[in-house]
């Protein structure tokens, strides 16, 4: 539970370098970053990215030269105050958006959840479930029991024939990480998925999110600006700075699973991070 | 209940099992069981205030009549008016002209919304097109379709053509604005949503924006739709087709013969169809959508 010092800058080897296929990169066992730390898979390689947008006549910086090496099935939290550029950050990994320096590989397209639920209205819960699979084509049977299964995953099938709007904000998010796990990629990005949530209901979404990462071994890149949640999710948490964004620094978090939001090792950590968050965010003030 | 307390307490105690118990509670104190009214109760509850407003028009009416004001060649009671139409209604010709206009109105109806459907999707697509035409389609729509009979018939003469002309022009615009509306009001996260979900392409229209678009595009069929009945009896008075009776042709006779209890039987004919695609046929579909969305209030 000792903060590590911050991974930014380390140099990555050749083969990040030049136009790789996204999907290559997991398959390539011998390649230098695969191996690299003994850690299994790289499923996400963020290289020295930067990402500049215009605004009026000149350039805001959102991310500097970020680098970050995510593991086959590791959980990262990616932790910053508001203009960080958390999510454009996870627009980059998804692929929404390009970097403007740097690259980003991934093994194969990463499934998305945001904040909002963005379940369609038009269709039931189990349908939204569907969906992703009917545009991989699958086949209707198969479809028909990976949907039964997802839902049982996220313990919906009371209300698989619901329309979404008749679901509270919780059961919303819960019906949309199935239709994210739907979708089978490696890797699963999470834009603030919790943070329209009550309290209670984002405690038994942690716990259960917990139970489902480890049932299905899924890379998650977990974005929140709320530093209990951040140490309570993660196997790291990576703190980024505002303004441009760089990586300020990242925790090992070491505390053993299943974890709760009130263990006193959570708070611990989530107290040193909030120091250092709270240092970063001053600094803007000066 | 004690089950599950307990399980929440022991510290000890199987985790999965308290999250399973503590996930199952919140749902039941989060969620309203569905309620579903039955059908017959709807249907009573939206019939009687149409019933008892209709019964109040007929009571004016026959108050009116009463007064004496009004000849009865001009202003025949509502009781003659209604035994007229029933006389009617046993008559092969009303029911030649209710199919005459009705096919005109589904042909007229059917192009309006393919042609709305082509360029609504176009303009929404291209930011070129949109540029070019955009205000051009609400233009059209409030221009009065009787306006354009004149020149469609110099166009076309007096022909089917003539009126179906004015029928597309006077209901495509409205399905066009409509699709546009509907696809420019589409939640950008929703759109989002489809696209890391693989939703790309043609998917994309099938899957996510042809949906999201729904209700917004029913609203347009359905004003598309009075604009299409309004332009149809317009086209069917001006564009008289011999040996083919129609209804609106039928009100032209009426009026020539002095006929007032023909003309108003045929107006009751006239609006009673118009109503009952209105509300029956557009307004059933565009509840549905919106419930479905959960869109209705109350």
């Amino acid at each position: 539970m000792r903060p590590v010092p911050a991974l930014a800058g380390e140099d990555m080897p050749a083969l990040t370098r030049g136009d790789v296929p996204a999907l290559t990169l997991g398959d390539v066992p011998d390649s230098p970053a695969a191996l690299d730390r003994d850690a299994g898979r790289v499923t996400v390689l963020i290289d020295n990215v930067s990402k500049v947008f215009p605004a009026g006549s000149g350039t805001v910086t959102a991310l500097e030269d970020i680098s970050l090496t995510v593991r086959e099935g590791e959980f990262v939290s990616i932790l910053g105050a508001s203009g960080c550029g958390k999510s454009t950050l996870l627009n980059l990994v998804a692929g929404l958006d390009k970097p403007t320096r740097g690259s980003v590989h991934r093994a194969g397209d990463p499934s998305f959840m945001f904040q909002d639920a963005a379940l369609f209205p038009w269709l039931s819960v189990e349908r939204n479930v569907e969906l992703p699979l009917k545009l991989r084509k699958v086949s209707r049977g198969e479809r028909r029991d990976r949907v039964a299964e997802l839902l049982e995953m996220v313990q919906l099938t009371p209300f698989a024939g619901r329309q979404p709007h008749e679901l509270s904000g919780g059961m919303r998010q819960r019906a949309a990480l199935a239709r994210a796990l739907a979708r089978d990629a490696e890797v699963l990005l999470m834009d603030e998925p919790f943070g329209a949530l009550d309290a209670m209901t984002r405690d038994i979404l942690h716990d259960e999110l917990e139970r489902i990462w480890q049932e299905t071994g899924r890379t998650i890149l977990f974005v929140t600006h709320n530093v209990r949640e951040a140490a309570r999710l993660g196997d790291r948490i990576v703190l980024l700075t505002s303004r441009p964004g760089r990586v300020a620094e990242e925790f090992r978090v070491d505390i053993p699973r299943p974890r709760r939001i009130e263990d006193p090792d959570v708070a611990a950590l989530a107290a040193v991070v909030t120091a250092r968050l709270r240092e970063e965010v001053a600094s803007h003030g000066r | 209940m004690a089950g599950n307390v307990r399980g929440l307490m022991r510290p000890g105690g199987s985790r999965a099992d308290g999250s399973r118990a503590e996930v199952a509670g919140l749902d039941a104190l989060e969620s309203q069981p569905a309620i579903r009214e039955s059908a017959l109760r709807r249907a009573w509850a939206s019939t009687w205030p149409k019933v008892i407003a209709i019964g109040i028009v007929l009571l004016l009416w026959q108050a009116i009549v009463m007064t004496r004001l009004l000849e009865d060649y001009v202003l025949p009671s509502p009781v003659d008016v209604l035994g007229r139409l029933w006389a009617e209604l046993q008559t092969p010709q009303l029911w030649g002209a209710v199919a005459t206009t009705m096919r005109r109105a589904a042909w007229g109806f059917g192009l309006a919304t393919l042609i709305g459907v082509v360029i609504g999707a176009l303009v929404s697509r291209f930011a070129v097109l949109r540029a070019a035409v955009g205000s051009l389609i609400t233009g059209l729509q409030t221009m009065p379709s009787i306006a354009w009979f004149p020149y469609a018939i110099l166009l076309f003469g007096l022909t089917e053509e003539a009126i179906m002309f004015v029928v597309v022009l006077g209901a495509a615009p409205s399905i066009a604005n409509g699709l546009i509306h509907g696809i420019d009001h589409i939640p950008p996260v929703l759109r989002r949503a489809g696209r890391v979900l693989g939703a790309t392409g043609f998917a994309e229209y099938r899957h996510i924006i042809v949906p999201a678009a729904m209700p917004s595009f029913m609203a347009g069929l359905k004003s598309g739709w009075a604009f299409a009945w309004r332009s149809l009896m317009a086209g069917e008075i001006l564009v008289v087709i011999a040996y083919r009776t129609s209804l609106g042709q039928l009100l032209q006779v009426n009026r020539e013969l002095s006929d007032a209890q023909g003309l108003l039987a045929t107006m009751l004919v006239i609006l009673v169809i118009g109503i009952t695609l209105d509300s029956l046929v557009f307004g059933t579909m565009e509840r549905r959508i919106r419930a479905k969305r959960g869109l209705l209030t109350a």
